[in-house]
């Protein structure tokens, strides 16, 4: 057992290891979802179907020169929002007040994720042991008990 | 003067309706404080029974307002402004009917008019609790007098046209002209205002200090078959972005699907909590304050796209009402709040959790996950606004974000969805999981290997690892949840075959009958399963553009499509370019399909029309996208989509699961009203 779960953990190492390797059609493909049209139609800038868009035709010509010339991801976008302004970005991704928006869904999720954990452990102290049913119901109750555990039970 | 009988029958029907609910809501008031601590008054009885019949005297009014709206859409009269504004002569018969929801003022009309319909029902059948209703009918009333105010007041439906009448009108948004449109949004609004009734009951019985929990019971049926409508609405609203749009896909994260998404999420939190407050009187006030924000997410997602606070593609851009939805839902805060106070004694847990391996902790993750996703799509909502206010940019929050953060939650939920119906109440054995998890363990381990010999690596999929991962573990989690409930199955239908001896198909069916609830429940879980499978399917998603002119010919994967013909047409609501593409697999014809362009006279705008060879396999997506004007050959642009329609199958799945769960069961079993329990069960509790 703990030997398939090294195994697995390694297969997931290496598939993180692996990240971010690509030609240039993948990286055009990429990064050009990770852009928005600059029309204002609201969509990425790859799935841009805007009829007549004024803006996705030049934009994707500008992309593929980006990816010919050979800069990183990270010049190609640098390069788009100084054209474009911030809204050009499909996400927050310029670091700083940008990476509030990743950390704190994350935060939340992980103190949310340990708050049940405790919330249920403190539960379960304060509940104290358990009383056989035996001893906490009389013979005479039996029934009203059986249909308590009977409505406690079903889904 | 010009007259205008109907508009101004409208108008007035929307001023009666007003007169009615504010009567409803203040002499409904006053019956209730005379007969506070439960005090007989017969005046008060009958001043309460006056105000339930305004109430649905209410709805006749709205109705009569809806219908000359209607009306006025069929007539042509362009008299009105709203008419003139959403339709024109040449409409079909069925959009001039979609006019009452494709604009402000007329949805919000349509709003108020469903609300009032449930209030109808809720107010016929108030024989169930009288006093539980009076106080539910009253909210109702608060509620509807809110959106009555600002029918009559800020965004008139039936406001005229200043000057002469046009001809024609400007026509409805060629978007909205497809047969999903016209009842997408009114399954949408059902969800959404359907969460009124719910919320109604929960702050009546708050405020009553209802005793026990049979206004659970009670608002069973309304909340679950809400949250279908709404489940629907969704479904519904996906579908036809993939259907007309013409991107390739379904959900864009824009802010008008976000909106109808946050309170679908803690509205199926709700439905799960819910269970432990009836079965063992615990969440209690979580219980409440889900549902009391569950109503108020559907008001703050009317507010964000009504408002103007974020952009969107189909938002109703930027209006005046806004500030009247920031009062009335400061109001609502503040009454909930205050109520919470008030009576939080009565809110008091009667059990507490025993163990972490157990239903309910299951089901508090379960409203962990569900929250967390909600969060997400709330905070990657506004954040755009955050930051503007922050750094003085605007960003933008699009697909990446929500995909990135939603999917590992999405996964942690499926997870939940296979083990949380595998643990007991209050705690389960070590015997028992294990009993219990190796059929889906080794199915899961099965699955993985399986998935990987058939060509699912992520390690070797370059840029796409991160989907192909996801691809890999939500086949992996699929298959173990569907083993799951199938083993659930079988080994009830095997306990009723043994008392029966009737043979497993029968006792399957009759298990069901005993316990639709808890089947139907796992229906719905499978459904969301196999929507998951739709959904994980995207990683493979392949697409191709490309101009083709007479007897050109593109290859997709194992499809070849060869151009017939491209011609042009014309009608009087629009201009249309379309091409004829035969689909070829393996050498044999398929199908032909015809991508189309059209062109609105009216409205002056284009749109496309997808066109669309479907299988359980894939989706072949083809889309028109216009004619190159140097070559005058139209360029075409192909998608094709793995497993697309186990998403619809699924969504399938899920309906016939709920409407399952609101079947009664075949032996109905008297539950006593729930009583305070003295000491804990010791045995550990079983399922059926």
């Amino acid at each position: 057992m703990l030997k398939r779960m090294s195994q697995g953990l390694i297969v997931c190492l290496l598939a993180v290891v692996m990240l971010g390797a690509g030609d240039a059609n993948s990286r055009y493909g990429r990064i050009g979802h990770h852009m928005m049209c600059a029309c204002g139609c609201g969509q990425i800038l790859l799935e841009c179907n805007h009829v007549g868009c004024p803006d996705s035709d030049r934009m994707i010509g500008e992309l593929r020169q980006q990816v010919a010339s050979g800069g990183t991801d990270t010049s190609i976008m640098n390069w788009f929002v100084e054209k474009y302004g911030a809204t050009v970005l499909a996400a927050p991704m310029r670091g700083g007040f940008d990476n509030v928006a990743w950390i704190v869904p994350l935060v939340l999720f992980v103190l949310g994720t340990l708050g049940t954990a405790v919330l249920i452990r403190v539960w379960k102290l304060r509940s104290g042991r358990h009383i056989p049913i035996s001893a906490a119901v009389g013979a005479s109750n039996v029934d009203g008990m059986r249909e308590r555990i009977r409505r406690e039970t079903e889904y | 003067m010009r007259l205008h009988p109907m508009p101004e029958f409208g108008s007035f029907t929307l001023l009666l309706a007003l007169t009615l609910s504010a009567y409803t809501l203040v002499m409904g008031g006053i019956a209730l404080w005379r007969t506070r601590s439960g005090r007989l008054d017969a005046g008060a009885g009958r001043l309460g029974e006056t105000a339930r019949r305004a109430g649905i005297s209410s709805f006749v009014a709205l109705t009569g307002a809806a219908f000359a709206l209607v009306w006025a859409s069929f007539t042509n009269d362009y008299s009105v402004s709203y008419i003139l504004h959403h339709t024109n002569r040449a409409l079909p018969t069925a959009y001039k009917f979609s006019a009452l929801w494709s604009g402000q003022e007329g949805s919000l009309l349509l709003w108020a008019w469903l609300l009032s319909a449930y209030g109808f029902v809720l107010r016929i059948r108030h024989r169930v609790d009288v006093r539980l209703t009076a106080f539910a009918s009253t909210i109702l009333a608060a509620i509807q007098l809110f959106f009555l105010l600002l029918l009559n007041f800020a965004a008139p439906p039936f406001a005229i046209q200043p000057g002469p009448v046009p001809q024609d009108g400007f026509g409805l948004n060629p978007l909205l002209q497809y047969p999903e449109m016209v009842i997408h949004p009114p399954m949408l609004y059902l969800g959404y205002v359907g969460f009124s009734v719910p919320f109604a009951f929960a702050l009546g019985a708050l405020m009553m200090r209802y005793p026990g929990e049979k206004w659970i019971h009670i608002t069973r049926r309304w909340t679950m078959v809400t949250w279908l409508f709404l489940t629907c609405g969704i479904f519904l609203g996906a579908h036809w972005a993939y259907s007309v749009l013409g991107w390739g896909g379904y959900w864009g994260w824009d802010p008008v699907e976000n909106a109808s998404l946050m309170p679908w999420l803690t509205g199926t939190a709700f439905l799960h909590s819910v269970m432990m407050q009836e079965k063992r009187g615990m969440m209690k006030t979580w219980n409440v304050w889900l549902i009391f924000s569950t109503f108020m997410l559907t008001i703050l997602g009317t507010l964000l796209t009504r408002s103007g606070i974020v952009s969107s593609v189909h938002a109703f851009a930027s209006s005046d009402i806004g500030d009247w939805f920031y009062g009335f839902i400061i109001v609502i805060f503040g009454v909930c709040l205050f109520t919470f106070f008030k009576q939080k004694d009565h809110l008091k847990s009667e059990n507490r959790l025993e163990s972490l391996v157990s239903r309910e902790s299951s089901f508090l993750f379960n409203n962990l996950v569900l929250l967390a996703a909600c969060f997400t799509v709330l905070w990657g909502t506004l954040f755009p606004v955050l930051s503007e206010y922050v750094q003085g940019t605007k960003v933008t929050v699009g697909a990446p974000f929500y995909n990135r953060v939603n999917l590992p939650i999405g996964l942690f939920l499926l997870f939940l969805t296979g083990i949380g119906p595998l643990l007991a109440w209050r705690s389960t054995s070590l015997r028992s999981i294990r009993r219990n998890f190796v059929l889906p363990g080794i199915a899961m381990g099965v699955t993985f290997i399986a998935t990987m010999v058939l060509g699912v690596r992520p390690w070797s999929a370059g840029d796409d690892m991160q989907a192909e991962l996801f691809s890999l573990i939500t086949f992996t989690l699929a298959a173990g949840v569907t083993t799951a409930i199938a083993a659930e199955f079988l080994r009830g239908a095997g306990v009723v075959r043994t008392q029966t001896g009737k043979n497993l198909l029968t006792s399957t069916l009759l298990l069901v009958r005993r316990n639709t609830r808890r089947y139907g429940g796992y229906v719905v879980h499978f459904g969301i399963v196999v929507m998951f499978i739709g959904i994980a399917g995207g990683a493979f998603n392949q697409s191709r553009e490309q101009e083709m002119g007479f007897g050109d010919s593109m290859q997709l994967g194992p499809f070849k499509l060869v151009c017939q013909s491209f011609t042009q047409d014309s009608n009087p609501n629009f201009d249309t370019e379309y091409a004829l593409l035969d689909v070829f697999k393996g050498g044999k014809k398929l199908t032909q399909l015809a991508p189309e362009k059209r062109f609105y006279i009216a409205s002056q705008t284009s749109s496309t029309m997808v066109a669309l060879r479907s299988t359980l396999a894939n989706d072949l997506y083809v889309i028109y996208e216009g004619k190159n004007p140097d070559t005058d050959k139209p360029i075409i642009k192909v998608f094709l989509n793995p497993l697309m329609n186990w998403i619809w199958i699924g969504v399938l799945i899920v309906v016939f699961g709920t409407f399952l769960a609101l079947v009664p069961n075949m032996v109905r079993v008297a539950v006593p009203a729930r009583v305070p329990v003295v000491a804990p069960i010791a045995a550990e509790a079983h399922h059926a």
